[in-house]
């Protein structure tokens, strides 16, 4: 089963990227009165923040073919790689 | 204008609306033709997290504390990046298992637990239900508020409205309804609700819009956009302090909000629910990680322009903050943004009513009730063939109960908080399930009694810490309880637990339960040890990406394939059970009698059948009730396997010996048949010694005992008598000279004076030695021819005279007296010496062409003719061939003389160690 490489690592390096972003101290710079264009700045970095990691995210998924070989998830377990153990069994 | 009767008939045919997509889903499902089966739906039904406490209830935190309520919606887009492996594992490992709520998921993985599966489930509906009261309470406050129109006033207390006329009652009942006949439709709750999931992403669809419109129509509508809502704010003097975070306490509030939220994404039960059971296929995901958190961004932009535009235009304190979504339109005398923003807020209620009564009726029946029932027996499982019904009547049941319950709380309790913080308070609880679930499938080691523990720890932290002091304030317990802790115990303050200040009840609670719930999951299970079942469960969980098979078990009970057929359809139907054999028949190739013994493949497939209807735990109990036997336990597992293994390695040992045995006795066989030959050979060989000896000595005696007796013999007679004596002796001498030879070379005993040396001068040597013998039998002619270029050869030159004297003596011996020739040639071939020895004699018999070369045995028949030698020269010679590495051989036919040849290879070629002294006697005869 492959893992989905580099996709993957990817991944979890935005996700650093997310918790550096959305958490203090680094939030607390944009925690000011002051307004940018008008809008309150950590209003504005707030969402300015999500928006390019949504964004960031879209690229790093879809632009891999992650996985895309082992889809649909099977219902039942896969035929016949089920250990038995048919000395206990009886 | 809105009336009360428009208002019900707009949201009654909103409901219809709803029933029917859901109706039309469940139909299109039915066909095999799903709707929802792309990542589209997939990702609008996740956003059923949206509920009306983020429709209301956003608004109204953001008016108290500005963008203190983002972590809600920022934690799960954390959580989402991490997405494509987290939630993906969680889904393959319930595909796999044929799991159907989260109480499933954890008994499941921590060997099938009824008790575990137990506790989460009461943990998750005593949590839950503050949850599911605020919905009720959202739509009863929006539905008062908007009759109202155009005037705003205040709902009263919903606890002084009558019963029958309160309208969260009859939203209750509908919505009970409705996930009764659309989450308990299917006997096999591991198929999907293909309907309710059509609905609810329809209801995602329709409260984002409701949203959105209230905030456009408020941004740009009621103000002239953000620019100026913002400015206006920012000059009001109050408001701009909720452009901040408050240092001091707004950090560590916005930190447990997001980590909260993290988890609350996939832990919620409703949220398992939609990502895990309903999800169809796991590629959805892919998409749904970037989808979902666009959906959370998309909703919350105007909820921060709201809240203010609702400061702005209420005088402070006359509007309840929760209501602004409904109540800024019906201040501008929109009524049809008005009626859009509580249609918006009905579906974002119901969307989470819908879903989570469906999980948790599913967690009541399969995790709580059937386990009990099954094990005290309640459901005579011997008598009630068909028990298909139950599991449904169960869970209708719970439905009704749960709606019931959480109107029950919303009149008693619900009045005391805002939304926002009855929301909390489920988040902290089902956040209790997060180390569980994390660990089982990042972790083996972790145990079920590690998870018991940490569960059970975090829930009572949970109660002591969030609660109890609900209760207090709605007046349950004496308010001191919070003040001033239980009993007047400061240190014990449920707010301010073990003296610990400076966070909101949330962030505490949060911290006391982690810290229980984390710190004993992970102590406990250090110190316990896992079940063989636990083992396998965990590693299949962990390992789930890494291999294809699931989880082996070790059965020991004895059931037939009918037994298991008829458990199965007692709870899934005939025809679903059929339906399940055959393929299961057909999967595995192979015919499933009823009458043949199942084996552990197909118990375990029969099992996991059977969790797709009644959960893991209750299908373990029922199998295991089918088989008779429980599992081993590890010890006794373990016991078995060493001393399978040491069966083996003895066996393996066992064998070894046997072949061993086998080939000594073999050898021994044939030594012993080597014996038997030597014995008999040893025989021969006296007798034929003896014989041979005889014959000469009974001539020496008797002509002795003649000239003994007869003393007057004539001097002539007696002189011929004396020489043929004579010739006797000569004769018994030789034969024994012989024979001690050949002992002697046989054994190995000989002295060998090999040299390189050139065969003429010996050959020549031998000619001469022969000479006188040739010269003795008449006319016989000697010719030779010796080629010059004779290869050296590598010999005693004593020895090969003496072969080539016996060969010419021979030779001589049976040629005609007047006519015999014989011709003597050696010559170079193929880089060896080759000699023949040629006669124009009586001949040889090719079947005596090899006997001749054994010991005694001459030509001819020896008893009527004379016989003419010692019978020993040619296996002397041979003898000697084969201590010099070459052969000896004869060509002959009866009457046409015979050629007596041997090889020696030349000196160097040959082997570089001379061949060993040829030994036993045996190889002489071979």
């Amino acid at each position: 089963m492959s893992r989905p490489g580099l996709t993957h690592e990817r991944l979890v390096a935005l996700f650093l990227l997310g918790v550096f972003l959305f958490t203090p101290p680094f939030l607390g710079i944009f925690n000011t009165p002051d307004r940018i264009l008008g809008l309150p700045s950590l209003y504005l970095y707030l969402f300015g923040a999500w928006a390019l990691l949504i964004v960031l995210v879209t690229l790093a998924i879809e632009s891999s073919d992650a996985d895309d070989g082992h889809a649909r998830t099977e219902e039942a377990s896969p035929g016949g790689s089920e250990a038995t153990n048919d000395r206990t069994g009886a | 204008m809105l009336t009360a009767p428009t208002i019900v008939i707009i949201a009654f045919l909103y409901l219809c609306l709803l029933f029917a997509i859901a109706y039309y889903g469940d139909k299109r499902a039915d066909r095999g033709q799903s709707i929802i089966s792309n990542p589209y739906i997939y990702a609008l039904s996740i956003a059923v997290y949206c509920t009306s406490w983020t429709f209301y209830g956003s608004v109204g935190r953001a008016a108290s504390s500005g963008v203190g309520f983002l972590p809600i919606y920022i934690g799960p887009t954390l959580t989402f990046i991490l997405g494509w492996y987290l939630i993906r594992k969680i889904i393959r490992i319930s595909k796999v298992n044929r799991i159907t709520s989260i109480a499933d998921f954890i008994a499941s993985r921590y060997g099938k637990s009824s008790n575990l599966g137990g506790l989460v489930t009461i943990i998750a509906v005593v949590g839950i239900l503050p949850y599911i009261s605020l919905q009720l309470k959202a739509i009863s406050m929006s539905f008062s508020v908007l009759l109202g129109y155009p005037e705003i006033v205040m709902p009263a207390q919903s606890g002084s409205t009558p019963v029958l006329q309160d309208t969260a009652l009859y939203v209750a009942l509908v919505m009970a309804a409705f996930a009764i006949l659309f989450g308990t439709r299917h006997i096999d709750a591991s198929e999907h609700h293909e309907g309710m999931v059509a609905a609810i992403a329809f209801e995602s669809v329709v409260k984002l819009l409701a949203f959105l419109a209230v905030g456009v129509f408020v941004t740009y509508g009621v103000y002239d956009g953000f620019g100026d809502l913002f400015s206006r704010a920012a000059s009001s003097g109050d408001l701009a302090k909720l452009f901040t975070i408050d240092v001091d306490t707004g950090y560590t509030s916005w930190i447990s909000l997001t980590v909260l939220a993290m988890l609350a994404i996939f832990v919620l039960p409703r949220q398992f629910q939609v990502l895990v059971v309903e999800n169809v296929d796991e590629r959805h995901v892919k998409k749904a990680v970037w989808l979902f958190p666009l959906y959370l961004l998309l909703i919350n932009i105007f909820v921060l322009p709201i809240a203010f535009g609702g400061l702005l235009h209420f005088p402070q304190g006359s509007v309840d903050a929760d209501t602004f979504v409904l109540t800024l339109p019906m201040a501008e005398r929109q009524q049809t943004i008005a009626l859009l923003a509580f249609i918006g807020g009905l579906s974002a209620a119901t969307g989470m009513m819908i879903v989570e009564t469906v999980a948790l009726s599913t967690m009541v029946c399969n995790d709580l009730v059937m386990p009990t029932l099954l094990r005290f027996g309640r459901l005579h499982l011997s008598e009630r063939r068909d028990l298909t019904g139950v599991p449904l009547a169960i869970r209708r049941g719970a439905i009704v109960v749960i709606v019931l319950l959480g109107y029950a709380y919303v009149r008693l309790i619900g009045e005391t908080y805002a939304l926002v913080t009855i929301g909390l308070v489920s988040f902290v609880a089902a956040a209790q399930f997060a180390p569980a679930i994390i660990g089982g499938i990042l972790w083996t080691g972790a145990t079920k009694a590690g998870a018991l523990a940490g569960l059970t720890a975090g829930f009572l932290v949970w109660i002591y810490t969030l609660l109890l002091p609900s209760f207090a304030r709605s007046g349950w317990i004496g308010e001191s309880f919070v003040k001033d802790g239980p009993f007047g115990f400061a240190v014990l303050r449920p707010y301010e637990l073990f003296g610990l200040s400076g966070l909101d009840s949330i962030a505490h609670a949060l911290f006391w339960t982690t810290v229980v719930n984390v710190g004993l999951y992970v102590a406990v299970s250090l110190v316990t040890s896992q079940t063989i079942i636990e083992r396998s469960q965990a590693n299949q969980f962990v390992e789930i990406f890494g291999r294809a098979a699931p989880g082996e078990r070790i059965w020991r009970g004895r059931a037939t394939i009918g037994d298991l057929r008829r458990l199965l359809a007692r709870f899934i139907g005939e025809p679903l059970a059929e339906a399940a054999f055959r393929r299961l028949a057909r999967e595995r190739n192979r015919r499933l009698d009823d009458a043949s013994p199942a084996d552990a493949d197909i118990v375990s497939n029969v099992e996991r059948q059977l969790a797709g209807a009644i959960g893991a735990s209750s299908a373990r109990i029922m199998v295991a009730s089918v088989l008779r036997e429980e599992m081993h336990d590890i010890d006794e597992v373990m016991q078995i396997l060493d001393e399978a293994s040491e069966l083996i390695v003895y066996s393996r040992r066992l064998e070894e010996k046997s072949q061993e045995l086998e080939a000594a006795t073999n050898e021994l066989r044939a030594a012993n048949e080597r014996l038997k030959e030597l014995d008999k050979l040893k025989d021969d060989f006296v007798t034929t010694v003896s014989h041979e000896l005889r014959t000469p000595l009974t001539s020496i005696r008797s002509f002795s005992e003649i000239v003994h007796d007869h003393p007057d013999l004539p001097i002539e007679e007696r002189r011929e008598f004396l020489q043929i004596i004579v010739q006797e002796s000569e004769r018994l001498t030789r034969l024994l000279n012989d024979i001690l030879d050949l002992a002697k070379m046989e054994a190995g005993k000989i002295e060998w004076h090999m040299a390189d040396i050139a065969p003429r001068a010996a050959i020549e040597q031998a000619l001469a030695a022969t000479k006188g013998l040739v010269r003795k039998h008449g006319k016989v002619q000697l010719e030779t021819a010796l080629e010059d270029d004779l290869p050296i050869v590598h010999v005693d030159a004593d020895r090969l005279m003496q072969v080539i004297v016996n060969l010419i003596s021979n030779a001589v011996k049976f040629s005609d007296k007047e006519t015999g020739w014989v011709r003597l040639e050696a010559r170079r071939e193929d880089g060896a010496l080759r000699v023949d020895v040629r006669d124009n004699g009586i001949g040889i018999d090719k079947k005596d062409h090899s006997r001749i070369f054994e010991r005694f045995q001459q030509a001819g028949n020896t008893l009527t003719e004379k016989p003419a030698g010692t019978g020993l020269g040619l296996p002397i010679s041979r003898e000697i061939l084969r201590h010099f590495s070459g052969e000896i051989w004869v060509e002959s036919e009866i009457g046409k003389g015979a050629t007596f040849s041997f090889r020696i290879p030349a000196a160097g070629t040959r082997d570089a160690v001379a061949a060993p002294p040829s030994g036993s006697a045996l190889e002489a005869v071979e």
